[in-house]
């Protein structure tokens, strides 16, 4: 039986990178996922982290530019941002993607500005959607703290090398106190080899990185990194498997259900609102309601099959959504699992709502209302296809 | 292309040299040996790195490469290479 | 020829009598092949790989315009947790655009750090790659793309920014000026950047044969004029201290480099035009009288 320590979300995370054995760690402040790079500054102090280099750089610019340096000549990096830090990186992140170079960074979700926020949603990860990096979203600390050498495993095998976004919520998670399993390093050394790239900075073997490619050649290296998406798509089962034989937990791998089996009502989500879904799961399941949880776990690669797998028996399937793409009025999940399942013989309502924005708080009640508000469109069909769950009308 | 792309799009070092850009040229230059003293700045001045010395100590200029920029003409300090018009 | 010893391969597709090409050959020669390269976007970086070629016989990494310095303090600091620094050098180059500007960020925070490598700006004076725009090098009165001479304008307005002094005033262990048209010049202290521990900065001056409007036979001999109108001076300054000086033995009037270049040669014909010479040649002046070149 592994020992429980009661830690900070954040302590759990920094931990767990520790045990990762990373070269080279570039730290910039931003909340909420200062605390992580604090951790890890400690560690660094007290000679806990071996030749680890940390370095405070001078922007997430910077941050994210000297990971790619340091990987592009084998080390294995990490770095932790959020929100106007991400948004910073963007640039960044496409570059990162293209260079094929197996990055690891968490990102603790926290609202962008205007207005400034600093407390959690997913817009930030969300609106980085397209760059060609793997994201996983995590319901608690311990599976954030598991994740991480899971997406080292993931981002290093040579038929991915894309780099990874491990997604947690800002406050709720990160600064929570919550008895976790600390990951342990001679189980760590088990599950993940030491990081040996092909092609790495090395003047006794010297290569050229990052060439410009004309029209006759760039789709083709875009298409390779749908490849390697692909390729990604079993990796994270497959891995998340191998952490369960090793470290023995699992939580998911693309996809989890939880009573998703004769689900009539299947609410979709990511991150922390899970375990409130469950919850209320749990009371209505008491109660005879035939609802159902579909936690998606990978945002990319996108699970399409797993998805239409799980949903194909529901009567109405309910996105929960804590962004939202301005302009389209819908959050990420729910339009892209509408997409999933238009060309396929799944003919299933979908209801999209939002909620949670700069961290508003989505207490039981709310998600009992979703649900009694998706049994009415069961019946009655739906009028409002996407709507925010938590809007104070009174104010507008 | 023949071979299958590198992932990230790594390149094999030093290898422009397949691309011969001697056919840029306008101006060719030509060494007149007899006022060469061997002081060796037309080939630290080439932008190509295409002006090699030879054997005996003289200077010559891989044509392949050359794009007549005529930098070694004007640089060298004896007049012994002449800029003379392409014959294409 | 064995072509593959050239540390900057030929048949990269830089202009006939480029000055970065010029450059890169001379940086290499002084450091050697044990050597890691960085380069942001820019002439440079497009001229010397396209995808499948590089003119580059050692390592060397692409990623962004404004990130060189950060990229090389990420190689840096690999090097050093792997265990595998040696006597690897670790060069940036960066053009005017991509050092003065976009990327000064990025480089104040590498030399803050105090990360061991070498930055070593290529200044041709405006962004070249995109067409000659203007930027934190361009010199006054010069005209560019986006600072034209027109009815209303002599050019542009601003003197150059002084990366120089900037980079010494981050307690940088040796900051040096040279110039591509002085090779043995350039190479020493290049080498000498690159043998002293801690954050190094070299400035080179690079006359762009395209940008400024001048014969690519020229660019070596239009650098010699910047060094001797005292326009361009070059020094050596070790730990804020001006160790070595380049006298001029030949000091020529500043007129002479203007007309020589098309980039100035509006102030020629403009009826301020003399006026701006004069200027021109008062900041010659206080650069002799300054450094006793």
């Amino acid at each position: 039986m592994s020992k429980l320590t009661v830690v900070e979300g954040s302590y759990a995370v920094a931990h767990a990178v520790k045990v990762c054995r990373p070269d080279v760690i570039p730290a910039y402040p931003i909340t909420p996922q200062t605390h992580i790079v604090e951790e890890l500054s400690q560690f660094a102090a007290n000679g806990e982290i071996g030749a680890c280099e940390y370095i405070t750089v001078e922007s997430e610019f910077s941050a994210i530019s000297v990971l790619i340096g340091a990987s592009a000549a084998g080390a294995r990096t990490y770095s932790a941002t959020t929100s106007q830090g991400l948004a910073l990186m963007h640039e960044v992140l496409f570059n990162a993607s293209g260079m094929r170079l197996p990055l690891v960074m968490t990102v603790a979700n926290r609202a962008m500005s205007a207005p400034l926020s600093i407390w959690n949603d997913h817009q930030d990860s969300i609106a980085q959607r397209d760059v060609g990096w793997i994201q996983l979203y995590a319901e608690d600390p311990q599976e954030t703290a598991d994740m991480t050498p899971q997406a080292y495993k993931i981002c290093e095998d040579s038929k991915i090398m894309l780099p990874a976004m491990a997604c947690f919520d800002g406050f709720i998670l990160t600064h929570v106190y919550e008895p976790v399993v600390l990951l342990e390093q001679d189980l760590t050394d088990e599950f993940l080899p030491p990081f040996a790239p092909e092609h790495i900075l090395d003047p006794s073997n010297p290569k050229t990185f990052g060439a410009f490619a004309d029209p006759s050649i760039y789709t083709e290296f875009r298409y390779m990194q749908e490849l390697g998406m692909s390729a990604a798509l079993k990796k994270i089962e497959t891995v998340a498997d191998e952490f369960n034989e090793i470290y023995g937990r699992y939580y998911g791998g693309l996809i989890d259900g939880y009573y998703l089996d004769d689900a009539e009502i299947v609410l979709v989500a990511m991150g922390s609102v899970i375990g409130t879904i469950k919850d209320v799961i749990d009371e209505l399941r008491a109660g005879g309601k035939k609802v159902g949880l579909l936690k998606i776990r990978s945002f990319r690669p996108f699970p399409t099959d797993a998805i239409r797998d799980a949903v194909k028996n529901a009567a109405i399937i309910v996105p929960l959504d804590k962004s939202i793409s301005i302009g389209k009025y819908e959050g990420a999940l729910c339009t892209e699992i509408k997409a999933s399942l238009y060309n396929t013989r799944i003919d299933i309502p979908v209801l999209g709502y939002i909620f949670g924005h700069g961290g508003r708080d989505i207490p039981p009640e709310r998600i009992k209302k979703i649900v009694s508000e998706a049994e009415k469109a069961i019946v009655s069909g739906i009028t409002i296809e996407s709507s925010y769950a938590d809007l104070q009308e009174e104010l507008l | 292309m023949s071979s299958k792309l590198c992932i990230g799009g790594i390149v094999e070092p030093g290898s422009t040299v397949i691309n011969k850009t001697g056919s840029w040229r306008s101006f060719k230059p030509i060494y007149h040996h007899e006022k060469c003293i061997k002081c060796g700045i037309c080939e630290l001045s080439c932008p190509e790195s295409c002006i090699i010395k030879t054997e005996d100590g003289y200077y010559e200029i891989d044509y392949d490469y050359c794009k007549g920029c005529g930098i070694c003409s004007n640089e060298c300090p004896r007049q012994t290479i002449e800029m003379a018009l392409e014959e294409k | 020829m064995n072509k593959t010893t050239e540390l900057f391969a030929p048949g990269h597709r830089g202009c006939a009598g480029c000055c970065d090409a010029l450059a890169a050959k001379f940086m290499l020669k002084a450091v050697g092949e044990n050597c890691i390269v960085v380069t942001p976007t820019g002439c440079l970086e497009v001229f010397s790989t396209p995808f499948p070629e590089s003119a580059w016989n050692v390592p060397w990494i692409h990623s962004l315009f404004e990130n060189t310095a950060a990229v090389a303090s990420g190689v840096e600091a690999a090097l050093k947790a792997l265990g595998r620094k040696n006597d690897t050098k670790i060069l940036a180059i960066g053009g005017d655009g991509a050092t003065i500007d976009i990327g000064i960020r990025g480089l104040s925070g590498a030399f803050e750090r105090g990360h061991d490598f070498t930055y070593v700006c290529v200044d041709n004076e405006a962004y070249m790659n995109t067409g000659v725009q203007r930027s934190g090098g361009t010199p006054f009165a010069a005209t560019t793309t986006t600072t034209p001479a027109g009815k209303a304008s002599f050019g542009n307005l601003r003197p150059k920014k002084n990366m120089p002094q900037i980079m010494i005033a981050h307690g940088s262990p040796y900051v040096a000026t040279t110039s591509v048209a002085y090779p043995k010049d350039m190479m020493r202290k290049v080498k000498k950047a690159t043998e002293i521990t801690g954050p190094t900065y070299v400035h080179v001056h690079a006359p762009c044969t395209t940008g400024w409007g001048f014969d690519g036979s020229k660019t070596i001999e239009l650098g010699r004029l910047a060094v001797q109108t005292a326009l361009w001076p070059m020094m050596e300054i070790e730990n804020g201290e001006i160790t070595g000086v380049h006298k001029i033995r030949n000091k020529r009037p500043v007129g002479e480099y203007l007309k020589a270049q098309k980039r100035f040669k509006h102030l020629f014909s403009i009826p301020e035009g003399a006026e701006i010479i004069k200027k021109i040649q008062e900041l010659a002046d206080w650069n002799a009288d300054q450094y006793d070149l």
